[in-house]
């Protein structure tokens, strides 16, 4: 059983901050995954008193607190029409509602699990992150960095006009993924974004001009390309082979439905 | 620690420990319909109101209900009679130990949205696990209900 | 009837749905010592010894007891009656731990934080042993699991622990080896089922304290009280009459109840200690240290001639008992007991079986006991079968099914006397449209549709083995007392019999109040297990009505002062025939209780020399993703022969919770262990069962023929409804893939994969 030695609820970032940088802290979002494990927390650090569970629109951004829950993330109109629903779709298989009433995206992200539907979802997106200490980076960036003491403050999602997909497999409906997968396309090409490989998702680029065929030839060789850029690798949910094998499938048919989105727009 | 906590209506000042959880705190208080039924929050049986909204006692710790309202079915046994006659009236309560949880949840959805589709009601329900039921006397039950309803909104005048 | 086939609301209903405190834990009162155990990391092992004296130190610990503390007589805690065919094979503690899991220690304090810290602070050294994990290799293995003197059989069941055998045997009528030979089609396949864990929302849980009397009292979510006494006893090696056992609300049981899991450990700390304890096991334990399903491997070959008519059925089953034989030499009988009677006119069948120890988690009574496993094997053979025919499986079906008035030589020998099996076949089939989708349509897309079908039987309690019992007494104010300790554990069971006893009183449920199950007050019942209740327990109530009722006329004849065969029974009152003159039940009752000999109060006991199967039909519409090996389940209709159907809601929703745990065996409910044994679906987060977005939508209709030996003409259904999904799904899957999948679950990665190699060969 985890414990919890001392409570603070933290009435500043910088109190936060400085509470964090012992190695017996943890800055606490949905507690989900957190209260699983059984290690001793000296000082629990508490940011839902900082306004930080808002989401915000700027004329070029959505700013999404660290303590914004997914749930949040699933009614938000604004996310809804950037993304063509993708984001909605991120996190809707996600145990239940009363569960994502309490998983904050902070503890998603700065988690940085593999198995992480919105960390795959957010890499498809124009996305930073705002870190307390380390300023704005790119998403990207973040997720392939190691854990440190910073905190996440806020994820920042650019409205760069996208065209976005989301799929993934999952074995019942609502249990952790076999894959992830998010393709998306803005003004700087096309990409796949494949996650629960079983490892952390990774963000690869489609060669410019490769989806000049249209929906029958390329598509097939595309998809096929982009997935063996994919490492996967086996655990008790499904072996590497099968995962590679969904990563093609996923990666082509989010492809096909970009390009029917082409046709339309 | 000290915490203040609304519990069904009832202001609650008491000391506890941060680690304590909020389904041992109402437990404590005596609301024994919140179920522990997993310890990986996948069962939705210990699911209760933080400020009106379905969470999972078991994943809150109590020092973060705090200065909020906690609503559990001890709190709400009007509409829990009320709809919880219609899932009597298909047998689906069955073993009953789901049944709180599931309530509180279903109750939220109807708070959230009024008239739901079948597809939305086991969308929102998806995380309120039953081993007895199969699920559909529970759907059954949920349209039932809410054609009584909409009914009484109608005065019966359909 | 007038009550018997109404769908009447559960007695207990309204305070489940307002969520009532009625479960075990919410009954403790006072203190209680938290008990838990320290269980081994080992899959086999040697305890050299257990260090508890820096444990016992911590503060709020009462006690710790080691296999030093415990009693050294071995019991069974199989809930079976007496001689139980389970192996007396177990010790509260044992020195020699059998599987990850196994418990080395018990320690009882006065809360959970410091018996968790006692818990981390023992030490305990280990001798680890080589152990045995494949139940395939288990058989005459160099390892034995139970090489220990003191095991022993009560029962001629073929166990011999000195080959890790926990029984074996065979059955057979005709020469089936010399009539496959001459059919013109034999189908063989070997199957193989996991083992799926009830997973009921409730966990093991009991709740001890010692009474005035000095007595142990065991308050515990079981389906099985007067059992769970006598392995209390057996255990603790103390008298019977020194212990009461009672049930409360149980949050589901599906047989997992049916094992004494919990209540040894809390049992044994209140007796030493004086003191009340409660165990209140955790999903992890529920999942990795209690009774789930026999893993079972069987080997089927069907024999038919080319016009259909199958001859011949050969069944092996091999099973996984686990490092305990809890319900290991009964569960395997169902697998060919259960499976092969569905066909009505063979020559020849042959049913034989092994039993195997193993060091993984002991096995239990699950919802089909075997059954399920044996109708996966033999209902995917004979689907596989039409497919070699080119006939219709439904067809196929309907030519060689069991009927009405035959004899079932595999089902000893029993006649089929109620049986509407064929009906049910034939109203699933129009439920799903058989003819027009079967076997499968290309939806594009790489979608396809596709059908399955598989027949299913079960029992109705153990035949010439269970005793069910009804007490039933009237009250002053006309209302009766039904006491029964057949256990209510969501099923419905309170209801039913009170509908049946209010049918045979002719008052309304509402009079009837039912109690139960308390060892001290009930009368003996060997507990709700083997579809036994509805048809052994409510033929006792019957039974117990009748004779209640004839007291009443004695009360009412010294009443009105005539002979009871001048009286009239009914709508509340005792009438004279011939003058017309009456007297209530109210005052029937009072007139009892002032200068009255006559007790208004009536036991029966019923036993059944027969064990009158039900019968059904499951059809599965499904739509399979190529690419990705996902399966939708689009529709699924279920007919059930179950006789007179005494509640349609509750037998509905039995049926309906039954699909829905055939198809997470099926498809979803993996188990999986580690090469050193240890199980990795310790928790609902690994281990998943349906949601109710994973079942499709299902469709339930009855067909009911009339049990003349059952109450009102019923028989079971509590368990026969888990057994259709598997042979149904793995069929649908068939059909779509051309691929027959042998082994469970069918998951979707099996599918695409397996679909994969198809097209590299």
């Amino acid at each position: 059983m985890l414990k919890i030695k001392e409570y603070v609820k933290a009435e500043s970032l910088e109190e936060a901050y400085q509470l964090n940088q012992k190695k017996k802290s943890c800055i606490l979002g949905g507690m989900l995954w957190l209260k699983m494990g059984s290690r001793t927390i000296q000082t629990a650090i508490d940011l839902s008193g900082l306004g930080l569970d808002k989401i915000e629109e700027t004329e070029e951004a959505f700013s999404i607190g660290c303590m914004t829950t997914l749930r949040q993330l699933e009614k938000h109109e604004g996310l809804e029409k950037l993304t063509q629903g993708a984001i909605r779709q991120s996190v809707e298989s996600i145990v239940g509602v009363q569960f994502r009433n309490l998983a904050t995206v902070g503890g998603s992200i700065f988690g940085r699990f593999g198995f992480s539907d919105v960390l795959t979802c957010f890499l498809a997106l124009d996305t930073y992150v705002e870190l307390y200490h380390g300023g704005i980076i790119p998403l990207e960036e973040f997720a392939a960095a190691k854990k440190d003491r910073d905190i996440l403050v806020r994820l920042i999602v650019k409205k760069t006009p996208v065209h976005c997909v989301y799929m993934s497999h999952r074995n019942t409906r609502t249990d952790f993924p076999v894959l992830t997968c998010a393709v998306s396309e803005d003004g700087r090409g096309v990409r796949a974004v494949v996650g629960a490989r079983p490892g952390r998702a990774v963000c690869i680029r489609l060669e410019e001009d490769s989806l000049e065929g249209g929906l029958d030839g390329s598509l097939d060789a595309a998809a096929e390309g982009l997935a063996a850029q994919v490492t996967t690798g086996s655990n008790m949910r499904a072996g590497a082979s099968y995962r590679s094998v969904l990563a093609k499938v996923l990666i082509r048919r989010g492809l096909c439905r970009l390009l029917e989105e082409r046709g339309i727009s | 620690m000290k915490i203040t906590v609304m519990l069904n209506g009832k202001k609650i000042e008491e000391e506890i420990s941060p680690d304590m959880l909020l389904i041992d705190f109402v437990r404590g208080h005596g609301c024994f319909s919140v179920k522990r039924g997993c310890e990986t929050s996948n069962c939705g049986l210990c699911t209760v109101f933080m400020d009106d909204m379905p969470v999972l006692s078991c994943s809150v710790l109590a020092a973060r209900a705090s200065g909020r309202r906690v609503e559990t079915l001890e709190g709400l046994q009007e509409e829990a009679e009320e709809f919880g006659s219609f899932i009597a009236d298909q047998g689906a309560e069955q073993c009953g130990f789901c049944n709180p949880g599931m309530i509180m949840n279903a109750i939220a959805l109807f708070r959230e949205n009024p008239d739901p589709s079948d597809e939305e009601i086991k969308e929102y329900l998806a995380g309120n696990l039953c081993r007895c039921s199969g699920y559909e006397g529970q759907l059954r039950g949920i349209r039932e209900f809410l054609e009584y309803r909409r009914s009484k909104r109608t005065g019966g005048a359909i | 009837m007038r009550i018997v086939g109404q769908p009447v609301q559960k007695k207990d209903a309204m305070s489940l749905v307002t969520g009532k405190p009625v479960f075990t834990e919410d009954l403790q009162t006072g203190d209680c010592l938290v008990v838990k155990v320290l269980r081994s990391p080992h899959a086999n092992a040697w305890v050299r010894s257990v260090r508890t004296d820096a444990a016992k130190k911590v503060s709020g610990i009462e006690a710790i007891y080691t296999w030093e503390d415990v009693p050294d007589k071995r019991f069974t805690m199989a809930g079976q009656t007496y001689p139980e065919p389970s192996p007396y094979d177990r010790l509260i503690l044992d020195r020699h731990v059998r599987y990850v899991g196994d418990p080395v220690a018990i320690v009882a304090g006065g809360n959970e934080a410091c018996v968790d810290r006692a818990l981390r602070i023992l030490k305990v050294e280990y001798e680890v042993l080589p152990a045995v994990l494949d139940f395939r290799s288990a058989k005459d293995n160099e390892v034995l699991v139970h090489p220990e003197e003191n095991w022993r059989a009560l029962c001629p069941v073929g166990a011999d622990n000195k080959r890790n055998l926990c029984a074996c045997g065979e059955s057979h009528e005709g020469d089936v080896d010399e009539v496959l030979k001459e059919c013109d089609v034999v189908v063989e396949g070997t199957y193989h089922t996991r083992a799926n864990q009830q997973a009921m929302m409730e966990t093991f849980r009991t709740v001890c304290y010692m009474d005035t009397y000095g007595r142990l009292n065991v308050l515990s979510s079981t389906q099985i009280v007067f059992h769970v006494r006598r392995i209390l006893s057996n255990a603790l090696d103390i008298p019977k009459s020194k212990i009461r056992v009672f049930k409360p609300r149980i949050g589901g049981g599906f047989g997992a109840k049916q094992t004494v899991v919990a209540e040894i450990f809390p049992a044994f700390v209140t007796w030493m200690t004086g003191k009340p304890s409660k165990m209140i096991f955790t999903r992890e334990e529920s999942q990795t240290a209690s009774t789930p399903r026999h893993e079972m491997q069987v080997s089927v070959r069907v024999g038919a001639m080319k016009n259909g008519r199958i001859r011949a059925i050969d069944v092996h089953t091999l099973s996984n008992t686990g490092a305990y034989g809890e319900h290991g030499p009964t569960t395997v009988g169902l697998s060919g007991h259960k499976s092969i009677p569905l066909y009505g006119s063979l020559d020849a069948h042959r049913f034989s079986y092994e039993v195997v120890y193993t060091n993984v988690m002991s096995a239990g009574a699950y919802r089909g006991y075997g059954a399920t496993q044996g109708i996966f094997a033999v209902e995917s053979a004979v689907n596989e079968l039409a497919g070699k025919l080119h006939m219709d499986p439904v067809a196929l079906r309907d030519l060689n099914m069991v009927r009405e008035g035959q004899i079932m030589p595999a089902y000893y020998g029993e006649q089929s006397n109620s049986c509407a099996l064929n009906r049910c076949l034939a109203k699933a089939a129009d439920m799903i449209g058989w003819k027009e989708k079967y076997p499968c349509r290309d939806m594009g897309n790489n979608k396809v549709r596709s059908v399955g079908v598989a027949m299913g039987m079960q029992g109705s309690g153990i035949s010439g083995v269970d005793v069910g019992s009804a007490a039933i007494k009237l009250n002053e104010d006309g209302s009766y007392t039904l006491s029964i300790a057949a256990a209510d554990m969501g099923t419905g069971c309170d209801t039913i019999l009170a509908q049946m006893a209010a049918e045979c009183m002719e008052c309304s449920v509402d009079e009837i109040t039912v109690t139960g199950a308390d060892t001290d007050t009930s009368p003996y019942d060997s507990g709700s297990y083997a579809s036994s209740t509805t048809y052994i327990t409510g033929r006792a109530v019957e039974k117990a009505c009748r004779k209640l009722q004839q007291r009443i006329l004695e009360e009412g004849a010294r009443m009105l002062e005539c002979s009871t065969e001048e009286l009239e029974f009914g709508g509340g009152r005792v009438k004279h025939l011939g003058d017309g003159r009456e007297v209530t039940l109210e005052q029937v009752a009072f007139s009892s209780m002032c200068g009255s000999s006559t007790a208004l109060q009536a036991v029966e006991s019923n036993s059944s020399p027969v064990s009158p199967p039900p019968f059904m039909a499951g059809m599965v519409e499904i739509e399979l993703d190529k690419e990705t090996g996902h399966v939708e389940i689009l529709d699924y209709a279920a007919v059930v022969d179950c006789g007179t159907v005494v509640n349609p809601n509750l037998a509905r929703v039995q049926v309906e919770g039954g699909l829905v745990q055939g198809i997470g065996m099926a498809l979803y409910e993996n188990i999986q262990y580690t090469e050193k044994g240890q199980l990795l679906n310790n928790s609902f987060m690994q281990y998943k069962v349906p949601t109710r977005l994973d079942m499709g939508k299902l469709r339930v209709e009855f067909e009911s023929s009339y049990e003349p030996t059952g109450p009102f003409g019923a028989k079971s259904i509590g368990e026969i409804v888990i057994n259709t999904p598997s042979p149904a799904l793995a069929h649908a899957i068939a059909n779509a893939t051309g691929i027959w999948f042998k082994e469970l679950p069918i998951t979707s990665e099996k599918i695409a994969m397996g679909l994969l190699e198809k097209e590299r060969k």
